[in-house]
């Protein structure tokens, strides 16, 4: 237990103090963790941890960094990714693998060496690409897309690999590694083979049962998800929800695990599949914590795995082979980049983003090792020159910041990027009230996104094709997955007033551009929406109520424009007052308590009966007089007399 | 006997004194159709395909307004806008209105006099009533001269109410002289030109 708690604290420690530090920097987050890492590994060396089943525990963060991934991207979106996922992310693994061997060979590696040194540098690191696109906003741009097209195809490609690799066994090796060829790769590497479904079963039989497991993937993600996450959202306890969400994702990284299949293609599969659904909103913020923590954890023991004796003793040739396998693929990614289109600026991000190996090489390294197809002495090499590779990738993202970008900056204006506009408007609440103006955006054209708790009722809405979304829309997290960085208007509907106070004080200080429109539930909320800084307040039943009355006042024989007059006046009358009051009210003391409340309400009141005695009329009844009103005849007599005179 | 429709708009009735003595003796006639328009219209959302449908199903147009500053109030310009449409009252198809009477019957507050290149008003009353006239002129409509109660303010609004009442019965059964009615620059309750008959 404490050597638990030590090394939670102490890997804890580091991202929370290198992290900001970094940030601050303008190094990007990943980098801080890296050297985290780095400062780490003389304490973890020194406490005897194993950094590298931490780091396959780590590697989860992946899965689920896909899962999320897979959240964004609708079906139809994939679907028109299909021919650069192919095209581009094939010819990047086939060409790079295919040449990074040749130079292997051509350094007098034998040639089972060289193609499995080929396929180990063709793969680059999506945890930190697509950590770093999404930190810096560059997820849906060109490069970034071409970027992730290419990395979720390696995360295909992997499997395959894992297959064939065994295949290359050299004869002198043979005996030293047991492992299986059908060992499962990815998160669980070389300590996953305890379970499978599909050993000792002919090809034809693991074919069906893979792609039974992929079917039932889908088909759970369609049918099963919905029924369960809204039985369990009746429960309304955030927790259970959350521990719902992980053990969906561990379930499906279970499965792809057990049949031989990538867990993270299995979760990127289920994200897209729910990328539709209501409780994507919700998913998204609660897996979101636990990807970025355990994501953190992988990059801090991918610096803390350095080895830095095999480096002191090795350091030009070690650091000339990263540095000549980077431009390598580089070079490779520069020319799929002209010929698949990727222009100017999004051409060199995707050419210096993708130039690194990544955590599945690790994976395929010690599979490789296992299998007898790597000699012992090459193994630990590769390992560092992918780590350093992986290092390295920081810097190069940094670089295209401030090397590459601002040449493009100059050229001729081009085209506005192609950005996928999400909706503008968010509408907390979608209840008898919220769901009127919903309606309202909705017949006007507008795009909006529904947040709201009731599961029953958003299956309805969805039903009709609405996008709404589950979860409690006072919760930051929640506002963020719904696109609170986008929006241009926040509806706030939600039943509970003091939850939407506190939203509007959330949203006005860190999100000043959006437009807040409140609902309040009485004349006190109005006080206490403005305090939190809402400036356009709706008191709900207020005009409902206003016509109420006029109805009444026609009812009882008051001509139907006059009775549209005096309501048009009450209302003013009533935001008079209200407005004086403002001023006065206190969220600290009950109005009847509150002296100069009181005072001021009482004079006002006093103000209508004196108008009221005066005229016989009500207290608004001048305002409403006003307008349409000749002269009186003594007025006329009066004019007449000094025209005459 | 004639299809009439008679729209009555005066946004402040409270204050009205010739209008609604008007309004009221047209309650009393039987055969026509009378409609206050703030009354049907309080907040301005005018059903056009009703109004249109309302004209096409009569012969005779009666618009009684106050004038304020030389025009109508406001929502009978917003009626007029809405409801003459294009395609409906003029223009390519718009034909719907031909052959019908247009007739207003108007309010000034200010003395007869008063209505002359001479007068504090500058202008005579039909100069300031030309756009209705013109409106109905594109509307292929008849437009007859203007019933008129000067010095509203101050006269007393009983004969002029009594001869309105006068003048839709006379217009209802076909008892108006027509062509003096087109050559007049404006009746009052005094000088209708009504043909041959018995008064009702």
């Amino acid at each position: 237990m404490t050597d638990f708690l030590l090394l939670a604290f102490l890997f804890l420690i580091a991202g929370v103090i290198a992290v900001p530090i970094a940030s601050r920097l303008g190094l990007g987050s990943v980098l801080g963790y890296l050297i985290a890492g780095i400062l780490l590994s003389p304490v973890l060396a020194l406490l005897h941890v194993d950094v590298i089943s931490i780091q396959h525990f780590a590697e989860f963060g992946v899965v689920m960094m896909l899962f999320l991934v897979g959240l964004e991207l609708e079906p139809r979106l994939l679907w028109d990714m299909r021919a650069r996922l192919l095209g581009l992310g094939g010819l990047q693994v086939g060409v790079t693998a295919a040449l990074v061997a040749a130079a292997a060979y051509a350094f007098g590696q034998v040639w089972q060496v060289s193609v499995a040194i080929g396929l180990i540098f063709a793969l680059s690191s999506t945890a930190i690409v697509l950590q770093t696109l999404n930190e810096k906003g560059l997820m849906k741009s060109d490069g970034g897309q071409a970027s992730f097209s290419v990395l979720l195809f390696q995360d295909i490609a992997v499997i395959p690999m894992l297959a064939f690799l065994p295949l290359l066994a050299l004869p002198g090796l043979a005996g030293s590694g047991a492992a299986h060829g059908g060992d499962s790769h990815g998160a669980e590497g070389d300590h996953g083979a305890t379970l499978s479904l599909v050993d000792g079963l002919a090809g034809w039989q693991t074919a069906l049962v893979t792609l039974a497991a992929i079917a039932l993937v889908i088909a759970a993600g369609m049918y099963l998800t919905r029924p369960a996450f809204r039985f369990i959202a009746q429960a309304h306890l955030r927790e259970i929800f959350i521990a719902a969400a992980l053990t969906f994702v561990i379930g499906i990284a279970l499965l792809m695990t057990l049949v031989g299949l990538s867990p993270a293609l299995g979760t990127f599969l289920a994200g897209v599949v729910l990328a539709n659904s209501e409780y994507r909103h919700e998913l998204e913020s609660d897996i979101d914590p636990f990807r970025g923590l355990l994501l953190g954890l992988f990059f801090m023991t991918v610096g803390a795995g350095i080895d830095f004796g095999l480096l002191g003793r090795e350091t030009m040739l070690i650091l000339g082979l990263t540095v000549g396998v980077m431009a390598l693929k580089a070079g490779v990614l520069f020319a799929l980049a002209r010929i698949f289109k990727v222009r100017d600026e999004q051409g060199w991000l995707f050419g210096m983003g993708l130039a690194q190996a990544g955590e599945f090489g690790f994976v395929l390294i010690s599979f490789a090792a296992a299998s007898s197809v790597l000699p012992p002495d090459i193994a630990p090499r590769l390992t560092l020159i992918v780590t350093l590779s992986m290092m390295l990738t920081p810097l190069l993202f940094i670089a295209y910041e401030k090397l590459v970008l601002p040449r493009f900056e100059d050229a001729e204006p081009r085209e506005a990027d192609e950005i996928t506009a999400p909706s503008h408007i968010i509408i907390a609440g979608h209840g008898r009230f919220g769901s009127v103006v919903n309606r309202m955006l909705l017949s006007a054209g507008h795009e909006t996104t529904v947040l709201d708790h009731n599961a029953e009722m958003l299956e309805r809405l969805r039903a009709f094709g609405v996008r709404a979304f589950y979860g409690d829309a006072t919760r930051p997290d929640l506002l963020h997955a719904a696109g609170i960085e986008q929006a241009k208007v926040l509806v706030i509907a939600i039943d509970d007033r003091h939850r939407a106070t506190e939203m509007v004080r959330y949203v006005t200080e860190h999100h000043p551009h959006v437009h807040i429109t409140a609902r309040a539930m009485d004349r006190n909320h109005v006080y206490e929406l403005w305090g939190a800084g809402c400036r356009d307040i709706i008191r709900d039943t207020f005009d409902s109520a206003v016509r109420t009355g006029r109805s009444v006042y026609e009812a009882l024989g008051t001509h139907a424009f006059e009775a549209e007059r005096a309501a048009r006046a009450f209302v003013d009358e009533n935001q008079r007052t209200l407005r004086e009051l403002a001023g006065l009210y206190d969220p600290d003391i009950p109005n009847h308590k509150n002296d100069a409340y009181r005072e001021r309400a009482k004079e006002l009141l006093e103000e209508q009966a004196q108008q009221i005695r005066a005229r016989g009329r009500g207290a608004f009844h001048e305002r409403s007089e006003r307008g349409w009103t000749p002269p009186s005849p003594a007025d006329v007599k009066a004019a007449a007399d000094s025209q005459g005179s | 006997m004639a299809r009439l429709l008679h729209i009555f708009a005066h946004p402040g009735r409270a204050t009205s004194r010739v209008n609604l003595s008007m309004w009221r003796a047209a309650q009393g006639i039987d055969g026509i159709d009378s409609l206050d328009l703030y009354s049907t219209y309080p907040r301005y959302a005018i059903d056009i395909e009703k109004e249109q449908q309302r004209l096409v199903d009569h012969d005779v147009l009666v618009l009684q307004f106050p004038l304020f500053w030389y025009s109508a109030p406001a929502l009978v310009k917003e009626w007029i806008d809405l409801t003459f449409e294009h395609g409906f009252a003029y223009g390519q198809g718009g034909d719907r209105l031909r052959g019908k009477q247009m007739m207003l019957a108007v309010t000034a507050g200010g003395p007869q006099d008063a209505y002359s290149h001479q007068g504090y008003q500058h202008f005579e009353l039909r100069t300031f009533l030309t756009p209705f006239e013109q409106t109905a002129r594109l509307s292929q409509m008849t437009f007859l001269a203007p019933y008129v109660q000067f010095g509203a303010l101050k006269e007393d609004p009983a004969p002029h109410a009594r001869g309105f009442a006068d003048l839709l019965r006379a217009l209802r059964d076909d008892r108006l002289d027509l062509s003096r009615a087109q050559q007049a620059q404006f009746l009052t309750h005094d000088t209708l030109p009504l043909t041959e008959g018995a008064p009702t």
